[in-house]
């Protein structure tokens, strides 16, 4: 191919489509490379769509788009490994009043949804091709892509790298360094069939609603890491993720975990009898602010999981890999309508604008919790385990007086964790999250 | 809940639902040195790939790309670099259906 671009972006994830819609859309020429059979065969997500980085980019995606429910509940389980679990519930039917703020969707689907309208938009979109490297002149500026194909080198003035979470490109041309097991999370997932109905009965929910179940507790094993139970439309999402070095440290396997979750006398009444379509797993960066590498260099770019943009706290990703699509993509057509050149000083009011987004404010909101949960890892095991034990106490009627019970249960906490060392955990967990 | 009573699971039906296209003869992931992983102690490839590519096998490490999901833990957590981990060709390896 010797056809020059302005612009190629790398992967069709959310990050680079939302680069690729804004670009072509502005009369940018784009080529946009994926290595699936189409886009979305190698994604994997939850998944939670977020509406409003989609609706800065696609105002009315609710028409179209591939959305399987909105979101009316929110469950918060505290599970312990064998037969209890505490939790909460938001419930919000005013949430069925458009316009909806998230809704559970099927990457494959809502990603192919997505790059037709790249496509439509005027970009020219390459699948089943991987890219294997990146093209550089003498000054190290980025050029182009080298892909598999015989005489696949192709050249752009800029490179949007967005070839998900671990990130090769970039890695093998130097650009950052791989992510690092203590700063990654493992998540399994598996998609299991049911029909409509029966998925509003168990969950109480009607057409087109939706339940989120997010689920810690002694489930990880000790581990730092969270379970998630959502609804499609006639399927369920289930998966469990822990951090990668915890289950080495634990030689626990991830399918274990799984198998664990779904055996959950709290899980196993509502995925009863469905149909295992689909087991995907899939890493998760969760380094946060401060494992953060480069942003933008001389012609290059860097969006989504590749850049580690992921807000593990609240479970968040695909909306800060939109968001950033978006915004290196502006930062492009803003230079090119300035006749500016894509160097890495004009390139920096991408992190500029990043940084003034949502995207920065909350990983630097949360940088300290990384390694706060590396080090306090019992945070997530103890406190669920001892509010599930104490519930028990409480709810069981037995003829044994209230105080005794109340004693029972401090007599509990303080074998568990001494009170300095809960004040201790308090107070830290109060400045990793502050 | 101690490991030992963890369910027991075999990964191998549930990567039967998968739908994959395998580039027969041209595996994506290579070990670099097969000694280099016989004097590993402790093979954590083998407790973290989620589609139990990774086996044990004579003291040594046997390694079967056919199920992978691309997700990359081996490549993270073996400490040595051991693991030359590639994107398959375009158009092969995992194709998720939902994702």
């Amino acid at each position: 191919m010797s056809e020059k671009f302005d612009v190629i972006v790398v992967g069709a994830g959310p990050a680079g489509n939302a680069a690729a819609y804004t670009l072509a859309r502005a009369g940018v020429s784009v080529l946009q490379i994926e290595r699936g059979e189409t886009p979305g065969t190698k994604n994997v997500q939850g998944a939670i769509l977020y509406s409003h980085a989609l609706e800065e980019i696609f105002p009315d995606f609710r028409k179209h788009a591939p959305l399987e429910r909105h979101i009316i509940e929110q469950r918060m389980w505290l599970m312990d490994e064998g037969q209890a679990c505490t939790g909460v519930s938001y419930r919000d039917d005013g949430f069925t009043a458009m316009p909806h703020h998230r809704y559970t969707i099927i990457r494959a689907r809502f990603d192919r949804w997505f790059s037709d309208l790249v496509r439509e938009a005027g970009a020219m979109v390459i699948n089943e091709t991987t890219v294997t490297g990146l093209l550089r002149d003498g000054s190290g500026k980025v050029t182009g892509v080298r892909t598999e194909r015989a005489g696949g080198d192709v050249l752009a003035d800029a490179v949007i790298l967005a070839d998900g979470v671990n990130s090769l490109v970039g890695q093998r041309a130097g650009l950052r360094k791989d992510i690092r097991a203590e700063h990654s999370a493992l998540a399994v997932k598996e998609t299991l069939f049911l029909p409509k109905e029966l998925i509003e009965q168990r969950f109480g929910i009607g057409d087109g609603q939706g339940v989120v179940i997010e689920i810690a507790g002694r489930i990880t094993h000790g581990m730092v890491g969270t379970g998630f139970l959502y609804t499609n439309r006639d399927s369920l999402a289930i998966g469990i993720g822990c951090m990668v070095s915890d289950l080495l440290r634990r030689t626990i396997t991830p399918y274990q975990l799984l198998e664990g979750l779904k055996r959950h006398p709290a899980v196993k009444p509502l995925i009863e009898g469905a149909a295992m379509k689909e087991y995907a797993a899939h890493l998760i960066a969760e380094g946060g602010y401060k494992a953060l590498p480069k942003l933008y260099g001389d012609g290059w770019l860097m969006v989504g999981d590749s850049a580690g943009l992921i807000n593990g706290v609240h479970r968040e990703g695909s909306n800060l890999a939109m968001t950033s699509g978006r915004l290196a993509a502006e930062t492009l057509i803003e230079l090119k309508k300035r006749g500016a050149a894509f160097t890495a000083a004009n390139l920096s009011a991408y992190k500029s604008a990043l940084d003034d987004s949502y995207v920065m404010k909350d990983l630097k909101k949360y940088a300290a919790v990384p390694d706060f949960l590396h080090e306090n890892p019992h945070v997530l095991g103890a406190y669920p385990s001892l509010l599930n034990r104490a519930a028990r106490e409480m709810l069981t009627v037995d003829g044994v007086d209230k105080r005794t019970k109340q004693s029972r249960i401090l007599a509990d906490v303080r074998q568990k964790r001494s009170l300095l060392g809960m004040l201790g955990d308090a107070y830290r967990f109060w400045r990793a999250f502050k | 809940m101690t490991a030992s009573s963890l369910p027991v699971v075999n990964v191998e039906e549930k990567l039967f639902q998968n739908r994959y296209r395998v580039d027969a003869g041209r595996p994506h992931i290579r070990i670099r040195q097969q000694a280099t992983c016989g004097r590993c102690e402790t093979k954590p490839c083998i407790v973290c790939c989620p589609a139990g590519c990774w086996r044990l096998e004579d003291g040594g490490v046997d390694l079967v790309v056919d199920g992978c999901l691309e997700c990359g833990t081996c490549r993270i957590v073996c400490a040595p670099g051991n693991v030359d981990w590639n994107y398959p060709r375009g158009g092969f390896g995992v194709l998720f259906k939902f994702g």
